[in-house]
């Protein structure tokens, strides 16, 4: 072979290859770092992972916060209107957390199905529901409403 | 009546920017003279409808006229006077119409400054920025109009503005930001200007690089605000989230980083000539890819920009028209741009040689562009294709971010000592050893010294931080190389002409040469001894930082690390547009009294929102930063205490970057080539009379 062009397939197999590993690295990472979003309903059921990084989100039930005495812990539970899902954290919440609003949560499910929160964010203002949980809500209204029909057939 | 002038002025100012875009380019076309130095009347007329309509839309903030929906939205009688202003950019419609006030200067900037350019050149710049604001002012009238207004039945009071924007930060940080954003667009209109011509020399290059440089600068001191007011608005210590919205800005700013030097090799060496094009499109292709991800509701919501997609679809039809038809031109025209009549020599270069080193760093630039754009749009299409609710967290971004870095750092030490054409690979290894040494034992040693931990009695290595002493190495290295190649220059002349008349003494002559060192020279050295000290205060302040979360009530003594916090009393004040909860908490070390700080937890009245105010007590070598929690029972609250060390070398390594694109952009070869730019100019007119 011609040594320029040998020179230039050397080329184009090291980019090739450069690109592949590149490619291959930010799929990986993707899915490593990508958290998906689960409703309680999910959680509860079964139907999301335990122990992988998740987030889940809902309006707080009211009366369900719990506050430790002489520590930052706190448990409470949300609901997209189907399930409620117990939620534990230490640490201060959000300055727009409170019962009845909606709350994102992101951390671990354990074996108890209570999601160990490392972080909670609470919507931005007071007009701003969280999409995620607007939709999840929206979702779980819909199924109850198309049980209930189904049941009075 | 005020809101209706300001309308009626920005509908003269579209009619305007029509005329604009079309007069001078067909003009430029045509060969008419006349017609090609209407673009920069039209331009400075433009500027001034622009100005009156912004002046008009600041005018009913502070007279509170609540029948203008926008107003009603934003502000409020008891909102202060500085923040009604701010508040005039604080949402969507009024931001907008800075992003057109902001093109209009930048417009009217290239008319009163482009003298010395060849008409055909400066009449078709003009008419592509007056295209552009045709594209922003028919967005703000047909789907973001500030004058607006609710009637008959208009509100008496304001909805106030975001608590989050009441602050000095928000009043510079987005027109630092839109300056470098919009700036963009006139790299654009000259790289589009030259597609058309058919023409992109070193001397073009000389032209469109002040501009680029400038835009640059307002850019890097726009995302550095925005960074320092995040760190202590948003109240919780962090000052980059790889949120969208930051990303939005953080894209453009490196492939405008990318395109600075990249042009610097088309200036001195001919070369990199379509990649500086294409860089110069992407930039402001990214600006706007910016604007359509913040302002259209996209990032919220894929779902909510389906529902309300009048402005998103807008953004975005005009994001495909300017980025299909541009890089449609450049397919066309780049091959012709490449290799030009008249050059006076082929463009070669070595393996090892300061081009080499330059098609690094935008390889290494335009890759970490790309995997932060794969990041943050990844959301948006698994949400479009139902893959599910995806969020890409920071250690993805990290992953790939930080050794990129790293890589760029390593390449700017060697990057000052390289030489066109061909460097010595000898040569470089000999300048790098001593500073090499250092670095590596500063890596070595330095991190032992910081960490509060470590003691020489009882050593540990637990406590040595790799990641501390690969960011000292990283920075070291980059400091040590610069001010290693100033000296040498001081010794021998910025250029070899210098070294043959070298004065009697050497001190002398050290003084001479280092008023010689021409301005581009300081603007690269403080740009890249900013880089090194904004690496230094990211890695050591994310390694070092300590944080705890406490219940405490007044009288309680926490140690973070080595400071002891006193919670001593929490009051009730109120200020013009809330109240708040303020407490007074004590900073101790070794029981000397630090800083008294006094975090607040504000009540906003009119959109009922509580906000944390932290209280910082700012120092170079480490931050303390106090914010309130909540109310816990009885007089508890729950406290976050931080100790963050040399946090802000962050702020202060970026404003030096700023500073160095300044210096550069303020040259003196800019300035003198300003006259002779009538003869290049002359030259280019002859040229072009001879192709046609």
């Amino acid at each position: 072979m011609h040594p320029l062009r040998k020179q230039r397939l050397q080329l184009v197999i090291l980019l090739v290859a450069a690109a592949a590993l590149v490619v291959g690295l930010v799929v990986y990472m993707l899915r490593e770092n990508g958290n998906f979003f689960y409703t309680p309903a999910q959680i509860v059921s079964g139907e999301a992972p335990k122990s992988t990084f998740l987030r889940a989100g809902g309006m707080v039930v009211d009366g369900s916060v719990v506050r430790s005495d002489d520590s930052l812990w706190v448990q409470f539970k949300i609901t997209d209107g189907v399930e409620m899902l117990t939620i534990e954290h230490t640490g201060i919440l959000p300055d727009l957390f409170a019962e009845g609003e909606a709350a994102i949560a992101s951390g671990k499910v354990d074996e108890n199905v209570v999601l160990q929160a490392t972080q909670i964010l609470a919507k931005h203002d007071e007009k701003y529901t969280p999409p995620e949980v607007a939709d999840a809500m929206n979702e779980a209204y819909k199924q109850k409403e198309a049980a209930k029909s189904g049941s009075y057939k | 009546m005020i809101a209706e002038y300001g309308h009626v002025a920005l509908i003269i100012a579209l009619c305007l920017s029509v005329a604009q875009a079309i007069v001078p380019m067909a003009g430029s076309f045509a060969g008419y003279r006349t017609w090609m130095r209407l673009g920069h009347s039209l331009a400075l007329g433009q500027l001034v409808f622009v100005a009156i309509s912004f002046a008009c839309l600041t005018a009913a903030f502070l007279q509170d006229d609540f029948s203008l929906q926008y107003v009603a939205n934003n502000s409020n009688t008891l909102l202060p006077t500085e923040f009604k202003i701010s508040a005039v950019w604080g949402a969507h419609e009024g931001s907008l119409l800075l992003w057109a006030l902001i093109l209009a200067v930048w417009s009217a900037a290239v008319a009163l400054f482009s003298g010395h350019l060849p008409l055909v050149l400066s009449s078709r710049v003009l008419s592509i920025l007056g295209a552009i604001s045709v594209g922003f002012g028919l967005f703000i009238l047909l789907t973001s109009n500030p004058f607006a207004r609710i009637l008959p039945f208009s509100p008496t009071e304001g909805g106030d503005l975001n608590p989050l924007l009441q602050d000095f930060g928000l009043i510079v940080h987005p027109p630092m930001l839109y300056m470098g954003y919009v700036g963009f667009s006139v790299a654009f209109a000259f790289a589009v200007a030259a597609l058309i011509g058919g023409q992109f020399d070193s001397a073009w290059a000389r032209w469109a690089r002040p501009w680029i440089n400038s835009a640059w600068v307002f850019l890097t001191v726009g995302i550095t605000l925005g960074s320092w007011w995040a760190y202590y608005e948003l109240g919780w210590g962090g000052w980059w989230f790889w949120d969208p919205v930051e990303n939005a800005s953080l894209m453009p700013w490196l492939v405008g980083t990318a395109l600075v030097h990249s042009i610097s090799v088309t200036e001195k060496r001919g070369a990199f000539r379509s990649w500086t094009l294409l860089l110069a499109i992407l930039a402001f292709s990214l600006s706007l890819l910016g604007t359509f991800l913040v302002r259209s509701g996209v990032l919220t919501s894929v779902h909510a920009f389906a529902n309300d997609p009048e402005r998103g679809i807008f953004i975005l039809a005009f994001l495909g028209l300017v980025v299909g038809s541009s890089l449609l031109l450049f397919a066309l025209r780049g091959p012709v741009v490449q290799r030009q009549q008249g050059d006076v020599e082929v463009v070669s270069y070595s393996g090892l040689s300061r081009e080499m080193i330059l098609l690094l760093n935008n390889v290494l630039l335009v890759s970490a562009m790309a995997m932060i754009l794969i990041g943050t749009l990844y959301p948006l299409i698994a949400d479009v294709l139902e893959l599910g609710k995806i969020s890409v967290g920071p250690p993805y971004f990290n992953f790939f971010f930080v050794p990129m870095t790293l890589g760029l750092m390593v390449a700017m030490g060697f990057a000052v000592f390289s030489r066109w054409k061909k460097t010595d690979a000898l040569m470089l290894r000999q300048k790098g050893m001593v500073p090499f040494l250092i670095s590596l034992g500063a890596a070595l040693i330095l991190p032992l010294f910081l960490a509060e931990t470590i003691s020489w009695e009882s050593m540990s290595w637990e406590a040595y931080s790799i990641t501390a002493a690969i960011t000292l190495g990283a920075s070291f290295w980059v400091v040590t190389m610069s001010i290693e190649d100033l000296w040498q220059k001081l010794d021998r002349g910025y250029s070899k002409r210098d070294s043959s008349k070298r004065g009697s003494s050497k001190r002398d002559s050290r003084l001479k040469n280092l008023t010689k060192l021409p301005g581009s020279y300081w603007g690269m050295q403080v740009a890249h001894i900013g880089i090194a000290v904004c690496a230094l205060g990211v890695g050591l302040s994310s390694v070092y930082d300590v944080q705890k979360d406490v219940r405490m009530v007044p009288g309680d003594r926490v140690e973070v690390a080595g400071y002891e916090f006193t919670f001593d009393s929490l009051d009730f004040v109120q200020g013009p547009n809330f109240g708040a909860s303020r407490g007074q908490i004590s900073a101790y070390k070794n029981d000397r009294l630090v800083a008294v700080l006094y975090p607040e937890k504000r009540k906003y009245e009119a959109r009922n929102q509580v906000m944390t105010e932290a209280a910082l007590d700012a120092g170079l070598t480490r931050d303390l930063y106090v914010s309130l929690g909540e109310p816990l029972k009885g007089d508890a609250w729950a406290i976050r205490l931080h100790v963050k060390p040399f946090v802000r070398c962050i702020w202060l390594g970026g404003l030096m970057i700023g500073l160095g694109g300044l210096l550069s952009v303020m040259d003196k070869r800019y300035r003198r080539r300003r006259q002779s730019g009538a003869k290049l100019s002359a030259q280019s007119a002859a040229a072009e009379a001879v192709t046609q």
